[in-house]
């Protein structure tokens, strides 16, 4: 059964144009005992001009799904589509789709300046045009001065200016982004990342980003798709991936949460009492059975401590990070619990160690997983 | 879409492609070599089975009588069978000079190679190149410079006897103390380039932790640095004793026609009226001598980096 | 008291005092060999005064000029056919998923650096002659053939330290780039083997042009190289005529030595 969020996404209004699809697309590498599945069956539609992230850890596809894109490997089922038409067969050197490189790939034995060329000519746009074009993407990534620099000579981040400069010149369909921002630095990514955003507003092209970087994942995206083994396991916007996991794989890959183990108790009308170790807490019901086994999942922020109602928890520790503190707590199941305390909160103050408590959750923000 | 067949056998297809790809561009280099190297060496293996011919060349008649005379003669007189103790004598000679050779190379190949290997960085290319220079110059010229040096009226010479050290010029020139000299001179670059490349690579914390746990330089030396730099000992070994046991310029000119060793005395074998299918058996001993040196090479450098 | 220098872990006692001795005497022949070159006097024992008298000599004797022009003929030839082969060998044997046959691949094409030199030497003598029976042929075929195959080594070794070196993905952005198999060789794969092409065919020239073993075993009457004339000169009276040719070949040598280097560190 395919969960609400695989679907092919469709606007409210009017169904979107759809940049770049991959149709039950698989990649398997090896024969017999040693066939490793890359990708299986995956199915994804990706429309113009968004911003669309690939977010898994290493070795869940996502590169997999990228080179199948740009025709660097060729899918072992399935298809792939560009604007509608089936690109499958094609070489990488035609299909109007370029690809900004984890590791860069410059040549180094060309300047910025031809390296940011290479695709124009090879397409054997007139000289002149193609100057006009190269020097148009130095000023886009904001690198005027360098026209003639070798590319050892740049800094990591200058490099990577390069490479989107290069990959975006010819004017692609779809720009693909390899992991391009891991080899920089915390303070360099941070400023890359808003680069990035900026140069996709401006050039309105489809941005495919690869990413195991959540928090980069959640600030840039348009759309987020999570996947796991090979597969797509939930795609949606960030707000909804991270509110709304579809899978106790995509909660805990996503930001923090808390999981408790439970029953599910007695229903009534649409809410439904989740049976639990320390004590029993109200959800919707739509969807569940009684007595049927299920997963709750809790953001820390959305755990909120006080002394009369919700389950009763005793203060095992608190880490402090600066904008909040990491309260954790151990329910009386024996089950624990991790709430956020925003520091510039009114009760700011941490609760000492072995402080029993009542713990309670944000109506509506518990999320029932299915086990 | 036609079906492509699975996707296994379409994968099998790309790969025996480039399979195929890769022996043509690798061919015109396998020809050259098999017409111009390796093939050749097969027709020696023949002759060495051959009988010689009453001038020179071969009398084509099946016989491993060649490779019996390596070792054996038979007396001219009586017809009995004796150890060739002429053979054996250049044989010795040629063992046990390589040995001295290689012995002589790591001695005074060590400290250099460990003297390069403590430069600063910027400084060290500029003594690999002086190590690299004597390399890549030509071995005759090598050879003749020693010669140069060691002669009755050369520089070594003419120092003693006005220094008084001496009275009259030292025969060096033409004995086998020439011949080490000069492999010795000629084949260590030979002995410093992989010995460099072992230090190089040699973590020098590890010696810190041996003077930590109160070792003292000489056991740091022989606990810590030798056993870790032993492969490039090893190589630099081979690769000094190697072409030592196959020389044959540096005794030519330097040993004069008496002190001869195999590579010399192969050579003698193919002029005028000698015998070629001994000629032919003794480089195929040769060569046999060196390629068990090189596998015990690959054999104990495979099993120190199983991974390199 | 006898040690009071500050304690240095890469330091062992006697060791510099050894490598500086013996970068000495590594140097001491070559510079006397050069020295003398330039010595006036007729015999190498008796200094006779500074001199480009010898050199004059060699310049004018045509068993050297002939020598000469015969070996940059051969290594010539042999760089640029070790050089052609040994790049697609090269080509051939890296950046590919390991393959039957390779090692034996490798083996073949690095067989000249294991045999001995005599050996290969007695081996083309044998073979040659029966061609030379056979056809009549005596031209220099025979000593281009033979360079060009030791040669392939020292030419492919090089080339591929450059191959291997290189970034598989350079190509795969290349055909990202709309450059298709050709125009990828041609504008990325080739200018970056470019330096190893160049140091390889490189050193085949020098190896070709020092070889003296295998020439002698190989080449027909009056056939010498600058080498072996040599060789045949210090067998009689030696004057300082085959010093002067010495270090020309030395100057030579070091002048190709020193551009290889600077070629193969601007690696970066």
């Amino acid at each position: 059964m395919v969960p609400p969020s695989l679907q092919p996404a469709a606007g409210p209004s009017e169904t979107p144009r759809i940049a770049v699809e991959a149709r039950n697309a698989s990649k398997a590498f090896g024969q017999g005992d040693a066939l490793t599945r890359a990708l299986d069956d995956v199915s994804v539609a990706i429309r113009k001009g968004e911003f669309f992230t690939l977010l898994g850890p290493s070795g869940c596809g996502k590169t997999t799904l990228l080179r199948l894109i740009a025709g660097f490997d060729t899918p072992t089922g399935g298809s792939i589509l560009l604007n509608g038409r089936d690109i499958t067969a094609d070489p990488p050197n035609r299909r109007p789709v370029n690809t900004v490189f984890q590791s860069y790939a410059l040549f180094p034995h060309l300047t910025v300046l031809q390296n940011i060329r290479f695709g124009l000519d090879m397409l054997g746009r007139k000289r002149a045009e193609a100057d006009a074009r190269a020097a148009e993407m130095l000023a886009l990534v904001r690198l005027e001065g360098f026209a003639s620099r070798r590319t050892a000579q740049l800094s990591g981040g200058q490099q990577q200016r390069v490479a989107l400069a290069r990959a975006l010149a010819p004017e692609p369909e779809v720009l693909l982004l390899d992991e391009p921002l891991s080899a920089l630095d915390l303070k360099l990514r941070k400023e890359m990342q808003r680069e990035l955003k900026r140069l996709q507003r401006e050039t309105g092209i489809t941005f495919v980003f690869v990413t195991h970087d959540q928090e980069e994942a959640l600030t840039m995206s348009d759309r987020i798709g999570v996947m796991q083994g090979g597969r797509i396991l939930q795609i949606g916007p960030p707000r909804e991936i991270y509110n709304q996991p579809a899978n106790r794989f995509v909660a805990d890959f996503i930001g923090e949460t808390n999981f408790l183990d439970g029953e599910v108790g007695a229903i009534a009308g649409d809410t439904a009492t989740i049976e639990l170790a320390a004590g029993s807490v109200t959800v919707r019901s739509a969807g569940l059975d009684r007595g049927q086994k299920v997963t709750l999942a809790i953001r820390p922020e959305q755990v909120r401590i006080g002394e009369a109602e919700g389950l009763p928890a005793v203060v095992t520790g608190n880490v402090y990070f600066g904008t909040d503190t990491h309260c954790h707590l151990e329910l009386s199941g024996g089950a624990g619990v991790v709430a956020r305390l925003q520091s510039a909160a009114d009760d700011a103050t941490p609760l000492g160690e072995g402080t029993a408590v009542r713990v309670s959750f944000t109506p509506g923000s518990v999320q029932v997983l299915a086990d | 879409m036609p079906p492509a067949g699975t996707p296994a056998t379409t994968e099998a297809t790309i790969e025996a492609g480039r399979i195929r790809r890769n022996w043509l561009l690798a061919a015109p280099a396998l020809a050259l070599l098999l017409i111009g190297a390796s093939g050749p060496l097969l027709i020696v293996l023949v002759y060495s089975f051959l009988e010689p011919g009453d001038y020179s060349g071969v009398i084509w008649k099946f016989t491993p009588r060649a490779w019996f005379e390596i070792f054996l003669k038979r007396d001219i007189f009586d017809g009995t069978l004796g150890v060739a103790d002429a053979h054996l004598t250049i044989f010795w000679r040629s063992v046990r000079l390589s040995l001295l050779t290689t012995l002589i190379t790591i001695l005074l190949g060590f400290p250099t190679a460990w003297f390069i290997a403590t430069r600063p960085r910027s400084q060290r290319a500029l003594w690999l190149f002086l190590i690299t220079i004597p390399f890549w110059t030509n071995l005759l010229i090598r050879t003749f410079a020693i010669m140069e040096v060691i002669r009755n009226q050369g520089v070594l010479n003419t120092v003693l006897l006005q220094a008084g050290l001496i009275a009259e010029p030292i025969q060096i020139l033409y004995t086998d103390t020439a011949v080490l000299i000069g492999m010795t001179y000629v084949y260590l670059p030979l002995m410093v380039l992989p010995l460099y490349a072992a230090i190089d690579r040699f973590d020098f914390r590890l010696a810190e932790a041996g003077y930590d746990l109160y070792a003292s330089r000489l056991q740091v030396l022989r606990r810590v640095i030798l056993p870790l730099v032993r492969p490039g000992l090893i190589a630099g070994s081979i690769l000094v004793f190697v072409p030592s046991l196959g020389a044959y310029v540096t005794p030519r000119v330097l040993g004069g026609g008496k002190n001869m060793m195999i590579g010399n005395f192969i050579e003698l074998q193919f002029g005028q009226g000698r015998n070629w299918p001994l000629g032919a058996a003794l480089s195929m001993l040769l060569l046999l001598i060196v390629m068990a040196a090189l596998l015990v090479y690959v054999r104990v450098s495979g099993r120190e980096n199983p991974h390199g | 008291m006898a040690e009071r220098r500050p304690f240095s872990v890469t330091r062992l006692p006697g060791f510099t005092a050894i490598a500086l001795v013996t970068f000495a005497l590594l140097y001491a022949p070559i510079v006397t060999l050069v020295a003398y070159s330039f010595n006036g006097s007729e015999s190498i024992a008796v200094w006779g005064g500074f001199s480009w008298r010898w050199y004059g000599i060699a310049w004018q004797n045509t068993a050297v000029q002939e020598a000469t022009v015969r070996s940059l003929v051969i290594a010539t030839a042999a760089a640029a056919i070790a050089g052609t082969v040994a790049t697609l060998a090269a080509l051939g044997t890296t950046r590919t998923d390991r393959f039957r046959g390779r090692t034996l691949i490798y083996v073949l094409v690095n067989q000249p650096l294991m045999v001995p030199e005599i050996v290969t030497a007695v081996a083309l003598l044998i073979f040659f002659s029966g061609i030379r029976l056979a056809t009549g042929y005596a031209g220099l075929g025979y000593l281009i053939l033979a360079h060009s195959a030791f040669c392939v080594p020292f030419a492919y070794l090089p080339i591929r330290a450059r191959l291997e070196g290189m970034d598989l993905s350079l190509e795969t952005a290349a055909s990202d780039l709309y450059a298709d198999r050709f125009q990828t060789f041609r504008h990325v794969t080739l200018p970056l083997m470019a330096p190893g092409i160049v140091a390889g065919v490189m050193l085949a020239f020098i190896i070709s042009l020092d070889d003296v073993v295998i020439t002698e075993f190989v080449k027909s009457a009056g056939q010498d190289t600058l080498p072996t004339y040599m060789l045949g000169q210090l067998r009689r009276a030696v004057t300082p005529e085959v010093n002067a040719i010495s270090t020309a070949l030395l100057a030579l040598t070091v002048l190709l030595l020193t551009m290889f280097f600077l070629l193969t560190r601007k690696r970066d």
